[in-house]
């Protein structure tokens, strides 16, 4: 507080949502002429900050002060009309008009009292003609790529932003070209006095361009820095919540036997804007552990190896056959299993039974027409759910009253019903108890004993060293390197993640 | 792309240009401009209808309660006309007040009570249709000076058609809506809304003026119409009009709007009006076939035109997938 040159300043501010508090006691500023990156992993309330600065939420206290006047912010028109642009993390465009009337509603040129057309088609092409776009601003946004879409915000909340400028991971969909000319345009707004706020996961892009940093975590405050005064490894403890100093040296397993041949692998595989080509082979009994930032390019990694986005380069093979891995469904031919990051959305089918739930993968590798009985269904049940202890009074239970971790175990009953060869976990604890998180480890651990190759993917830094026989860091959609053996350490892992670009690890 | 959006409008085009010809083969007579100018008169009150449900529609909303709002508009001026002797004008301006203010409500509480418009309209329509019997529930005759006048007024077309006062008028609305449409604020934020609410919130559309201006303007145009229907009615009766809305809503889908909001054309409507209006009259015409085929006419095109736009959006989808790995 008390900040001298403060653009855009909020104060104390608390924001909770049905008693869930996305946000505590936080203090935030932007100066003029800086650009001030906002950072935190996923659900750290970056864009509940966002909201409540720009007037989409009302905070439940605190104030926000623009200029020096403390304002009341009543809606995003109002946020507005009051020099602030944003881009908000949610693309939020509207795909059925053109491009020009995206860029100018609101503030369509006028004459004779009705809009102009002309006018406004002309000044939309000279705007994007800064972004070397050349496109047809008549055409509905609809008809043109993410990235483009994604271009169109910036170009329209840029042209808004009297004095302020917020960005909310605008960078998302963006290749490097374009994050750059994004960075050029934000260069010269900062000369020209604005106050840019910058959220996004690639800390490249953040030493790259920002000038003071901001981390939040849990919907605290974490602190404030200089960008030049922060050391990159410092950076990354604030927002993992971890001391350096108390990072403590785990044991980890040794790798499989010398000799065991992969049986999976990838090469040069890799999606153009998801992740940068990447080989990988894994063999049976081994866990590969995919540690990084959010963002970092891990949950398009097990989306691609397991066909839900489609590789455009690079191939894979199977027992030294080559694959190709066009859906889901070939995965599970070829005995793959995922279990998702997000498992309300993607995984668990919360009014079936728990029965109903472990059967269903098998029952989709058989075929609809091969039905299994419900007394097959449920000897399986039975038996999963004895071998996992998985906690409920019985298997006709519907899954969405079983605890988070019991879930869990749903899911990797259903997944290890298939025998599957390798099985990807994406942040298999998440959400769940401390009881049952180690349960989950040893689970994992037993299983790879029995010869299952198992790929995991987790922001618990001491969850990967617990059970990885290997830990494969990922920066920026790009797979860094593997550690091994010794190397496995909270040190070395967080050392990698925060390692600039081209310092190697 | 441009085109695919615009894609139900020229099958609109091609529908109505083909039902031209079907109707000038079988009866020559149809082509001349004095059938065209009965159309007009005949489907005046529908067509002002039909303009306020396109801005509603291409919204995302709907408005049930356009056929009730136009006989409680009817009856309340022949009440105030025959019953108080108010002049028909003073009669007309007082109509259009109670109607527009009935849309705005309805506007205001389908913004902020966040009720489905599908629901606060039905209340509407009951309300509207309520009110209309509680103050007459017989049909009450106008007989007054400015009526014959106004009746009487036409602008003579090449070949003798007659242009009357309220097929003019209608045309004037359907010219007013395209310029409210595509050259106002207020029409883009129209769009906008229909294209997604809450993006347009988040881009500073002023969705609550604009949530009730869209149903303030049905409910001026609902009462618009009943004025009309008044006219070419000379009376008013409670139990007219009813279903109207569902031939506006029929008219606009026919005129190629996406049911679903965002997309669509004014004039699109125009041609959805003037389709079912040729169905009636080449039934007329005929002499034998029952009215109802009209109903199955419409329902067809209306099955054909819902699917026509099913399968643009996912044309669109599978556009736009290919787009996304190009
Ligand atoms: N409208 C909302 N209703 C309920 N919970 C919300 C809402 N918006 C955000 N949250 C919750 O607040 C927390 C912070 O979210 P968010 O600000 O989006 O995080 P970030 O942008 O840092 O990833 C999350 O746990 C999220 O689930
Ligand atoms: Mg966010």
């Amino acid at each position: 507080m008390g900040e001298t040159d403060a653009l855009l300043s909020a104060h104390d501010i608390s924001k909770s949502f049905f008693g869930f508090k996305a946000l505590e006691h936080v203090d935030f500023s932007v100066r003029r002429g800086e650009i001030h990156a906002l950072l935190g992993e996923n659900g750290a309330g970056k864009s509940t900050l966002i909201k409540v600065l720009t007037g989409v939420h009302r905070p439940d206290a605190g104030t926000i002060v623009l200029n020096g006047e403390p304002v009341d912010v009543r809606d995003p028109l109002h946020a507005q009309k009051l020099g602030v642009g944003t881009v908000y993390q949610e693309v939020n465009l509207l795909p059925n008009l053109s491009v020009a009337e995206n860029l100018y509603i609101g503030r369509q040129p006028k004459r004779f009292g009705l809009t102009h057309a002309g006018a406004m088609n002309r000044m939309a092409r000279a705007l994007l003609a800064q972004y070397d776009i050349d496109i047809d601003v008549k055409a509905p946004l609809a008809s043109f790529s993410v990235a483009v879409q994604q271009l169109v915000a910036i170009a329209r909340a840029v042209d808004m932003s009297g004095s302020v400028l917020i960005l909310d991971e605008p960078t998302a969909s963006l290749d490097r070209h374009e994050v750059q000319l994004l960075f050029s345009v934000m260069r010269k707004l900062r000369e020209r006095g604005l106050g840019i706020v910058f959220i996004t996961h690639f800390l490249d892009q953040v030493y790259a361009v920002a000038d003071r940093i901001t981390v939040l975590r849990n919907g605290r405050l974490v602190g404030t820095r200089d960008r030049a005064a922060l050391p990159r490894m410092e950076l990354v403890s604030m927002m993992l919540g971890r001391a350096l100093e108390a990072v403590t040296e785990h044991g980890h397993r040794a790798p499989p036997a010398a000799g065991t041949a992969p049986a999976i692998e990838f090469s040069a595989y890799g999606l153009s804007r998801s992740v940068a080509p990447f080989d990988l082979a894994i063999a049976p009994g081994e866990v590969v552990g995919i540690a990084g930032l959010l963002g970092s390019g891990r949950t398009e990694t097990a989306r691609l190896m397991f066909g839900i986005d489609h590789a455009d380069s690079g191939k894979a093979t199977v027992d030294g056959k080559a694959v190709r891995i066009t859906s889901p469904r070939e995965a599970v031919r070829l005995g793959f299993g995922l279990c998702p990051e997000d498992r309300k959305a993607d995984g668990i089918i919360g009014d079936l039974s728990v029965r109903e739930n472990i059967a269903l993968a098998l029952q989709a590798r058989r075929g609809w027409l091969k039905r299994m009985s419900s007394r097959e269904q449920a000897e399986l049940a039975d038996r999963f759910v004895k071998a996992l202890d998985i906690r409920t009074t019985d298997i006709e239970k519907p899954v969405k009253l079983l605890s988070g971790g019991n879930q869990q175990k749903v899911i990797l009953a259903r997944w290890l019903a298939t025998e599957p060869r390798l099985l990807i976990l994406d942040e298999p604890t998440r959400g769940i108890d401390v009881g049952a998180h180690a349960e989950i480890i040893q689970l994992i651990n037993r299983l790879c004993a029995e010869g299952l190759a198992l790929v995991v993917i987790s922001s618990e830094i001491e969850e990967i060293m617990a059970y990885s026989t290997r830990v494969r860091v990922l920066r920026d959609r790009e797979h860094i390197c593997d550690l091994t053996g010794a190397e496995i350490s909270t040190g070395t892992i967080m050392r990698t993640i925060a390692a600039s670009e081209g310092a190697g690890a | 792309m441009m085109s695919s959006r615009l894609t139900p409008f020229f099958a609109t085009l091609v529908i109505f240009a083909l039902a031209y010809a079907v109707c000038v083969f079988q009866f020559p007579n149809m082509a001349s401009t004095r059938v065209a100018g009965n159309l007009l008169t005949d489907n005046a009150f529908l067509g002002i209808a039909a303009v306020g449900m396109t801005f509603v529609i291409l919204s995302g909303g709907i408005d049930l309660s356009v056929g009730a709002v136009i006989a409680f508009t009817g009856v309340l001026i022949s009440v105030l006309v025959s019953w108080y002797g108010v002049h028909p004008l003073a009669a007309f301006a007082i109509a259009l007040a109670v109607s527009t203010a009935f849309g705005a409500a309805m506007g205001a509480a389908i913004h902020y009570l966040e009720v489905p418009a599908f629901i606060v309209t039905l209340a509407g329509m009951f309300l509207a249709r309520g009110m209309a019997f509680v103050i007459a529930t017989d049909s009450i005759p106008i007989n007054h000076a400015f009526y014959s006048a106004v009746q009487k007024m036409y602008v003579l077309m090449p070949g003798g058609g007659r242009l009357t006062l309220i097929g003019g008028l209608m045309l004037a609305v359907f010219a007013a809506g395209i310029v409210i449409a595509h050259y106002t604020r207020f029409g883009s934020y129209v769009y906008a809304i229909g294209g997604n609410r809450q993006s347009a919130e988040l881009m500073g559309v002023p969705v609550a003026r604009t949530t009730i201006g869209i149903y303030a303007l049905s409910g001026f145009l609902s009462g618009l119409a009943g004025v009309v229907f008044s006219l070419y009615t000379s009376a008013g009766y409670s139990l007219a009009t009813v279903g109207v809305e569902l031939d506006a809503i029929a008219a606009v889908v026919i005129g190629g709007t996406l049911l679903t909001g965002g997309v669509g054309l004014v004039a699109g409507t125009f041609f959805g009006v003037v389709i079912q209006g040729l169905i009636q009259t080449y039934i007329v015409f005929d002499g034998t076939l029952s009215s109802w085929w009209t109903k199955i006419v419409v329902g067809i095109l209306l099955f054909a035109f819902i699917a026509l736009q099913r399968l643009l959006v996912l044309a669109g989808d599978r556009g736009a997938a290919n787009r996304k790995t190009a």
